[in-house]
């Protein structure tokens, strides 16, 4: 998202610009200005550490465990390849 | 002794010592299930059956098409095996295959290019004619923690990134919440660097949208 020189942003831009932020994408003058605006905004603030808290919960999801079926099918298909090989 | 030949002797003492692979690490489970290790396998599959079937879920229109997809990849994973190089990760790896299987059953008429839907990530009523927030972010990181302590918001979290368009889902589940970098979820993907940001940007924020309209509370 491209900003106009030397104007302050506003929320409505600001959200927009939270993932090239985290993803160290912003232009060195951008990211200032993102931060600038943080610092004096708190809703901003706690919409970026929102994004974030939703992406630690994300990372903390664990994959399903395969039911003993599933475990045995999976086993079998190995052995079966093994004595194709 | 000088300092170069000290260390031209811990370089020369090093030779040959290939790093060994954390046990257990996809590296080490690879390494063993080429030596005939059928545990190896079945470890590997734990891991990544579940977010393999997530990701063909995008692709395939039935839950029965993802699952004989993702069976496919991992009898191509076997009879490839010895073919890995090793030039990208061993789930890179492994999730193109998935991918490439997924596009190729081809049964996705109804999805359209992988671009993301245009329009703000925050909903524009939220937002008065400044453009400052009118109606702010309801807070909902606390609850969602204690829920996450109590081990009862694994469901929500799952189910709200499931329902996020195809290509979204995708990118937040391989970034996210398997933990790729931008690099291999664009390798994965066939997507380049710029696409997958606004796919990540969309995804991450409808979840934040999910998660506050379930556990948001105004203050």
């Amino acid at each position: 998202m491209r900003l106009l020189r030397n104007r302050e942003i506003v929320c409505r831009e600001a959200v927009e610009l939270v993932t090239d932020y985290l993803e160290g994408t912003l232009s060195r003058a951008e990211r200032k200005r993102f931060e600038k605006h943080l610092a004096r905004c708190e809703p901003c603030t706690e919409y970026l550490e929102q994004i974030r808290e939703a992406i630690s919960l994300a990372g903390r999801i664990t994959a399903q465990q395969l039911t003993p079926q599933m475990r045995d099918d999976f086993v079998d298909l190995y052995r079966r390849w093994r004595a194709d090989g | 002794m000088p300092i170069h030949s000290r260390l031209r002797r811990r370089l020369l003492a090093n030779q040959g010592e290939a790093p060994r692979p954390a046990p257990d690490s996809d590296e080490d489970l690879l390494r063993r299930l080429r030596a005939g290790d059928e545990r190896a396998f079945v470890v590997l599959v734990e891991r990544y059956n579940d977010p393999m079937l997530r990701v063909a879920g995008s692709y395939v229109p039935s839950h029965a098409v993802a699952e004989e997809v993702v069976q496919d990849t991992w009898l191509a994973v076997l009879r490839g095996i010895d073919r890995f190089e090793g030039r990208s990760s061993v789930r890179t790896w492994l999730f193109t295959i998935l991918v490439n299987r997924a596009r190729s059953t081809g049964v996705r008429e109804h999805r359209t290019i992988p671009v993301a839907d245009a329009g703000p990530v925050v909903d524009a009523s939220r937002f008065g004619p400044s453009g400052a927030w009118a109606e702010p972010p309801e807070r909902w990181i606390e609850e969602a923690e204690s829920r996450m302590a109590a081990g009862k918001l694994a469901a929500l979290l799952k189910s709200s990134i499931d329902g996020l368009p195809g290509r979204q889902r995708d990118v937040v589940l391989l970034r996210d919440v398997e933990g790729m970098s931008s690099v291999e979820v664009c390798e994965v993907l066939a997507i380049t660097e710029a696409n997958q940001r606004v796919l990540l940007h969309r995804g991450r924020g409808k979840l934040r949208q999910v998660l506050e309209s379930e556990l948001g509370e105004v203050r």
